[in-house]
């Protein structure tokens, strides 16, 4: 156990240099930061001057180097196009992606999960047949679509929910406002945190459907009907709980995908998160926030991976005789 | 393949009819969905690459437009014309024309993307299966780290460090080509994975033995003897990913960073056509959203049809 974790953590450390590496050519790219500081009357002298300071002059693996220093102390420079840490508009922006993927994620959970019982407990219904069909059309097709018809009817036709931004602010901590305490901020978080959880919600409808009818199959399924249990303490006691182990390792593992889908929920809602920051970035070509995003998913990747492998370790004692040997 | 000659006429309709009557076409008969959607999905595809000739109007060429034509709606309103049946943009461009160019962008970029994919999964699935050890390691391990990523953040950081090192100057002519570039360095992992598993089973039977033995250069062996045999799959995977290509391109093109709007793809009208959503111009942004909701989901269905049928190991 202890060496396949000493392994898997020299393997992501390995991973994150490796990201690393591309962050800081994508800065080497950029062009000459020296240009970018100085005004026009600079002098040659003052240039180099700066040049000295800022390190630039040393050799690049060097550089590379005190990059990855920097990093390490969460500095990451400041943006081209606004003239601010990143470090800060990151903080801002957090938030916003926050609240909308957890909502998201609680959204696709219950709603997947009670759908899936619903078509498990009655796999001939009418309504079963059309979860699945619709829920196939819903898989198949772009977020950006699915948002792009939210927006016609809610917005547009009925004019119910607003069609973007974030609205009714409450400031929690001087980094931190909410807008989950205001009925304005549910409802611009509706639409795109249902756009937002679609996709995994049928995601885990389907696989609640096809766990459950598995377990239902089970002896001891059978045993405890044949025992005379109420119906409803054997499906949501006994065949539920066996049910959520694969959601749950599901779940975990799509939060990453959560975060990095609310880049095109984000855009299609003008939701003011990290995605929507990252985007403009691309657009602008905006490095050091480009960069840092890179980063920032990688990190998140990387620590939901090692999570997940370490966890199914200890879980799952025929993986743990498996690499003993 | 020209069904007009001769020759070709007395082998190609036998086998057609063989095609016909095999497993493949039996279970294609029993599916009416599947037909529909392959019906559907051709018709597209013809319309796509016959978009110049079938088209109503260039929409692209200045000299068609007609300011007074602007903002008209689709033909069954009251307003409308025959002559544009689902109606014109701001400019005075038929959306019939105008989706139809851009199915035609979207299809090619993501024809030439998943192309690409395949040639890079292909070769490194069969080079990884063929010489193994350190080699194997490195790719694997590379394919590994990008499969716990999604996609489309994959294809979209591409995007994002192609755009960076390549000034902006250079941007409107190369756009398309780093979609292609983006799409196919975002998904040659499942090529290669599934092709380094049977290349792996391959290279110890005894007929790459003999070609060894022949001492034939270890290219020759893997192009020319290895590769014809480990083909199978790639065609599943092929489908299911032009489905994921026609997406990503969409989505790339909708977020801004795909193609530039002088040559649109069904994204960038898609994103041009949102604007008009508020002012009751529905239909600048529906006609170009229903083409490729319907592409994507006839792709997928006959993908999903093809995975079964082809491999029932895998349902």
């Amino acid at each position: 156990m202890l060496s396949l974790i000493i392994r898997r953590l020299i393997q992501s450390f390995l991973v994150m240099l490796a990201v690393t590496l591309i962050a800081f050519i994508m800065f080497r790219f950029a062009g000459d930061p020296v240009n970018q500081m100085v005004g026009v009357e600079t002098t040659q002298s003052e240039r180099q001057t700066l040049r000295e300071d800022l390190g630039l002059d040393q050799p690049t693996i060097v550089q590379f180097g005190h990059y990855i220093g920097r990093v390490m102390r969460l500095d990451f420079g400041m943006s081209f196009q606004f003239r601010r840490p990143v470090m800060d508009l990151l903080a801002e922006r957090l938030p916003a992606t926050l609240e909308l993927a957890f909502v998201a994620t609680l959204l696709s959970l219950s709603a997947g999960i009670v759908l899936g019982v619903y078509c498990a407990l009655k796999p001939r219904g009418i309504l079963s047949s059309l979860l699945q069909s619709v829920s196939l059309v819903g898989v198949s097709l772009p977020t950006f679509l699915i948002g792009i018809l939210l927006i016609y009817v809610f917005s547009v036709s009925l004019g119910w929910l607003p069609s973007f931004g974030r609205n009714g602010l409450v400031p929690v901590t001087a980094h931190w406002s909410t807008g989950l305490l205001t009925s304005d901020g549910w409802k611009s978080l509706i639409l795109p945190a249902v756009t937002l959880g679609l996709f995994q919600m049928t995601l885990i409808m389907r696989l609640v459907r096809s766990e459950m009818l598995e377990v239902l199959r089970a002896d001891f399924i059978r045993f405890a009907v044949a025992r005379g249990l109420p119906k409803s303490r054997i499906y949501f006691r006994h065949a539920l709980r066996n049910t959520l182990i694969p959601v749950i390792t599901v779940v975990g593992l799509q939060i990453g995908s959560i975060i990095a889908f609310s880049v095109i929920t984000e855009t299609v809602f003008q939701w003011p998160g990290v995605g929507l920051l990252f985007l403009q970035s691309v657009q602008t070509a905006d490095v050091p926030i480009m960069s840092t995003y890179l980063l920032l998913i990688a990190f998140l990747f990387v620590m939901i991976n090692l999570a997940v492998d370490l966890i199914y370790n200890a879980v799952d004692p025929r993986l743990k005789q498996k690499n003993r040997t | 393949m020209t069904p007009f000659s001769d020759p070709s006429k007395t082998s190609k309709f036998p086998r057609l009819a063989a095609l016909w009557e095999s497993d493949l076409g039996y279970d294609f008969r029993q599916s009416r969905l599947v037909m529909i959607a392959t019906v559907i999905f051709f018709l597209l595809i013809l319309a796509a690459l016959l978009a110049p000739w079938i088209a109503p109007m260039n929409p692209y060429d200045p000299a068609s437009l007609d300011i007074m034509n602007s903002s008209l709606p689709p033909a069954w309103y009251q307003d409308g014309f025959a002559a544009f049946p689902f109606g014109t943009d701001d400019q005075g461009r038929d959306m019939l024309s105008a989706t139809l160019y851009g199915l035609r962008t979207s299809i090619i970029i993501s024809i030439l993307g998943v192309a690409l994919a395949s040639v890079i999964g292909i070769t490194l699935g069969v080079i990884a299966g063929y010489f193994g050890g350190i080699i194997d390691t490195i790719i694997m391990r590379v394919a590994d780290v990008q499969l716990s990523f999604p996609a489309i953040l994959v294809a979209l950081l591409i995007d994002g460090i192609v755009h960076t090192i390549i000034p902006s100057a250079t941007r409107e002519d190369s756009a398309a080509a780093i979609i292609v570039l983006a799409i196919g360095a975002s998904f040659w992992v499942q090529y290669a994975r599934t092709i380094r598993s049977s290349t792996m089973v391959e290279k110890n039977k005894d007929y790459v033995s003999a070609a060894r033995l022949f001492a034939l250069p270890s290219t020759t062996i893997m192009v020319r003897h290895i590769i014809p045999n480990v083909m199978g799959p790639v065609l599943v995977i092929l489908t299911i990913n032009f489905g994921l290509a026609i997406i990503t391109e969409a989505t790339l093109s909708y977020l801004g960073v795909g193609l530039p709007p002088m040559q649109p793809s069904l994204g960038t009208l898609i994103r041009i056509g949102q604007e008009y959503l508020f002012s009751g111009q529905w239909w600048i942004v529906a006609v170009p959203s229903v083409a490729l909701g319907v592409l994507v989901l006839t792709i997928n269905l006959l993908g999903d049809w093809l995975r079964d049928v082809l491999n029932p190991k895998l349902r």
